[in-house]
């Protein structure tokens, strides 16, 4: 029997960039197909050109072997090809229900025929087991359940081989679970699936077979009994991976951090209650919790984003309360946010002037009273991409066609190209692939060593305990307790479910 | 290199979209003549030759151009800056008014001294015209597309009054005294009308590509029009980066006004613009929200205007087909453009 999905010698090249190269690819039907690779390596590139959001430059598709030209989504719909994407793309203005039927509506006449696209939706969700309220705004859930949202649309469509694109990333380390239960479930029902992570645990959990993408090329498909974590690693980046230690020196007796009492209102999220911790100069505090805990809101009010009511702030013994976040950043304050989309660059941008933005009214980059100094910014800029292997076809493209890794490093640069002495780093590595997960990492433990303060915030509780000396953990805006990295995963269930140790005697 | 290759190259092409987009605006144009039983041929040589045909007819286009490129530069400095200011119409117009009052009503002052006091006195009119709409905004978030179009029309009604009651000269048109001598922008190419604002025209559109693309505070601006939250995640402050595009925006525009009355006409007369700012919103468009792009742009717009009063007279072809051709490249152009803008800001 032919294959499900039989992709040959597929090219796709963007100017300057080769992103598919030649790629041939097998889907068996009812397996679950994982696809990995650097950031970059061109999965997204590959997928989407399958969708036929892309027209491939060469190279052909069969379906279940016979030959496709689908010159548009919707055709490759009408194939039985759906795709969720990196970045969802439900409405957030229209109900749960108008969002699945949207495009395929069933119509009586002119009108449309509510009643049975309910039944139809009901059914679905029956057999799949996806539960979701059909009449909640789309917009308001969480964005695990908007996923639910894009799925349960797919299978609306009748797709038969679905692709995720990192759906992983986005999502809660419970989410996760779910997700993973479900695909696991979809799969039992005769779906084909297409899986896209860094995370290689995921893709254990997941996959039967996995093809492995490097700098556009395919690498070798293996099934996954034959594979192991090193393995994999190897395949992709070309080279061992180590997860870098941390070093055994002691964090120094000197408090960079203090935060004392601080509590704010719950306006645009959470509330945060009588937060009272230190960051000792060479330490990283980990702060843990399950997310939507005040994790986004502790960040917000140590950069200055967010107003506190009640308690203090002090930099290096300087009060900065009521700093500006300027003036946080004059004083050494650096931030990596947790959305780089959305706060950490502007996508629309150069490189160059994501690496400049910050810093663009001080000499020596302001020349004079006003003007920008081109030739040295772009020698500052050249030199950071340099020193932190940016993969960027030039510095003058805009930060909107790097991967995601290589976003992620602009904004690593520029953070840390200015005297640091705090680091504030929420969720440094998500989406982030195997290497340069590494590579931030080995970042941030350099910091430690430097003697300078790093507080971690992420939802890997592996990453946390890896790297941090402590951990806090936040429950409802609270600091509800401190663990040592070694506690063990027992110890950080109870806490962040909210039960305090203390309280258990 | 292969067929495809090429082509691909080809399409790349800097500008190219505009071209077609041009030569179909024309095409279509010519049909349009056809089909309404007037030669295109005969049309669009008079058109050609009235635009740059001529000393007097090139004079005309630049004239024609400059009102244009100041409303053009004015709504792309708001634009940068995430505003979409689309009043510019107003503020031009109390620029000028504000021009003409100080360029009649003050005596004292020798040539160039009161010229540049009128002159600045219209760029303060556009710039406080654009002060309400701005306080709006940062105070309680009012859309400025709203706020900017009713002062929009407040200024058309209110310098209309002022021209025909309080301020009107003796005479049947409704229009000011005439602008003392001293401050008179000289003309450049007499006979024509064409006169010295044209060159501040030019200057500002230089000035507003140094300040955007140069200067930190134009750094600072962009950032906030692309993306507000990483731009105050970098201590940018928004709002009164906001303000301040806004301002400039209504002082460009007003600089605009003031330069029609202190170079063209001599003083304020009712009803002189017929939508300069308005057609400043699609040449900004068209010249890719670049101001060195707004001044060829400019110069189009400029020059279908110059030819088509030279085709009318000639051929009684009526003036409505050169605005039908500028509406067409709004069409093909501008106005994808816009809806693009538009959609993706809703989208984040
Ligand atoms: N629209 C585009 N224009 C130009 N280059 C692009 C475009 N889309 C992708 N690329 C380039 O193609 C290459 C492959 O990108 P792709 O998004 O497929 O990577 P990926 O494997 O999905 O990485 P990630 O894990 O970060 O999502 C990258 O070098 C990227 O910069
Ligand atoms: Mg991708």
């Amino acid at each position: 029997m032919p294959p499900l999905l039989e992709v040959r010698g597929l090219t796709k090249s963007f100017p300057g960039v080769l992103a598919n190269d030649h790629i041939d690819l097998e889907i068996e039907e009812g397996e679950i197909h994982g696809l990995l690779g650097e950031n970059g390596a061109g999965k997204s590139v590959l997928m989407s050109t399958i969708y036929s959001l892309y027209r491939p430059d060469e190279g052909r598709i069969f379906l279940r072997g016979r030959e496709v030209h689908m010159v548009s989504p919707a055709s490759a719909i009408r194939c039985g090809v759906g795709m969720v994407h990196q970045h969802l793309t439900v409405v957030p203005h229209l109900r749960v229900w108008e969002n699945i039927v949207l495009g395929e509506e069933p119509r009586r006449g002119v009108f449309l025929a509510r009643r049975e696209a309910f039944r139809r939706i009901e059914a679905l969700c029956r057999e799949t087991g996806l539960q979701l309220d059909l009449h909640a705004w789309t917009g308001e859930l969480p964005i695990g359940l908007q996923q639910r949202v894009e799925i349960l649309k797919m299978l609306y469509r009748g797709a038969s081989l679905l692709i995720f694109d990192e759906p992983t990333t986005v999502l809660t380390p419970q989410e996760v679970d779910q997700l993973i239960a479900y695909l696991l479930r979809l799969k039992e029902g005769g779906k084909t699936i297409i899986f896209i992570s860094h995370k290689l645990r995921e893709v254990f959990a997941l996959c039967d077979r996995v093809t492995v993408l490097r700098r556009g090329r395919k690498v070798g498909t293996i099934v996954i009994a034959d594979a192991s974590e090193e393995k994999l690693a190897e395949m992709m980046v070309g080279r061992k991976v180590f997860s870098p230690k941390r070093g055994e020196e002691k964090p120094k007796e000197t408090v960079v951090l203090a935060v004392e009492h601080v509590s704010t209102l719950p306006e645009r999220g959470k509330a945060l209650h009588g937060l009272n911790f230190v960051v000792h100069n060479g330490e990283i505090v980990g702060v843990a919790g399950v997310e939507g805990n005040g994790q986004t809101e502790l960040a917000e009010v140590l950069v200055g984003l967010r107003k506190v009511r009640q308690g203090k702030i002090s930099l290096r013994g300087e009060d900065i309360t009521f700093a500006s976040p300027k003036e946080r950043i004059k004083k050494g304050l650096a931030h990596i946010p947790e959305d780089r989309h959305r706060r950490g660059t502007v996508l629309d941008f150069t490189v160059t002037e994501n690496l400049l933005l910050g810093f663009e009214d001080e000499p020596p980059i302001r020349r004079g009273r006003w003007t920008i100094d081109l030739p040295l910014l772009r020698r500052f800029a050249l030199s950071r991409v340099g020193e932190f292997e940016i993969a960027t076809p030039g510095v003058d493209v805009p930060v909107r066609i790097l991967s995601g890794g290589n976003q992620q490093k602009v904004v690593l640069a520029r953070e840390l190209s200015r005297p640091v002495s705090l680091l504030v780093a929420c969720q440094p590595t998500r989406g982030l692939d195997v290497a340069a997960t590494e590579y931030v990492h080995r970042k941030l433990l350099d910091l430690r060593k430097e003697g300078k303060g790093v507080i971690l915030i992420s939802a890997d509780l592996d990453e946390i305990r890896a790297l941090s000396d402590r951990v806090l953990v936040l429950y409802e805006g609270r600091i509800i307790g401190e663990l040592a990295p070694q506690s063990d995963e027992y110890q950080f269930g109870l806490l962040m479910g909210g039960k305090s140790l203390v309280a258990q005697g | 290199m292969s067929l495809r290759d090429s082509w691909r190259k080809c399409l790349s092409f800097p500008f190219l979209s505009e071209i077609v987009a041009i030569l179909i605006a024309f095409l279509l144009g010519s049909l349009v003549l056809l089909f309404t039983g007037y030669p295109p041929g005969q049309a669009l040589r008079a058109l050609f030759r009235g635009a740059f045909g001529s000393r007097n007819a090139f004079g005309q286009t630049l004239t024609q151009a400059t009102p244009i490129l100041f409303t053009a530069l004015s709504f792309l400095v708001s634009f940068r800056a995430g505003i979409f200011n689309i009043g510019v119409e107003g503020q031009f117009l109390m620029g000028a008014l504000v021009a003409a009052l100080a360029g009649t009503s003050i005596k004292v002052l020798p040539f160039p001294v009161h010229l540049l006091c009128a002159l600045l006195a219209g760029g303060g009119g556009g710039a406080l015209w654009a002060l309400f709409p701005a306080w709006l905004k940062a105070r309680f978030g009012a859309h400025e597309v709203i706020t900017t179009m009713m002062m929009s029309y407040i200024a058309s009604y209110f310098t209309s009054y002022l021209v025909n009651y309080p301020c009107k000269a003796p005479g049947w048109v409704a229009q000011t005294h005439p602008v003392e001598r001293s401050a008179l922008l000289p003309k450049i190419l007499p006979p024509t009308q064409l006169s010295f604002t044209f060159v501040v025209a030019l200057a500002f559109a230089f000035f507003v590509f140094y300040f955007l693309f140069r200067t930190y505070l134009g750094f600072q601006i962009r950032a906030v029009g692309l993306n507000p939250e990483a731009a105050s995640n970098r201590g940018i402050p928004i709002a009164s980066h906001q303000i301040l595009a806004f301002l400039l925006s209504g002082f460009v525009a007003g600089i605009g006004g003031a330069g029609e009355v202190l170079g063209v006409h001599g003083k304020f007369v009712d009803g002189f613009s017929p939508g300069y700012g308005w057609d400043g919103i699609a040449v900004s468009l068209v010249g890719r929200l670049h101001p060195f792009g707004c001044v060829f742009a400019s110069l189009l717009f400029g020059l279908l205007r110059a030819g088509g009063m030279t085709m009318t007279r000639v051929t009684k072809v009526p003036l409505d087909l050169s605005l039908i051709i500028q509406a067409l490249v709004i069409v093909f152009i501008a106005a994808p453009r816009f809806i693009r803008l538009v959609f993706l800001r809703r989208k984040e």
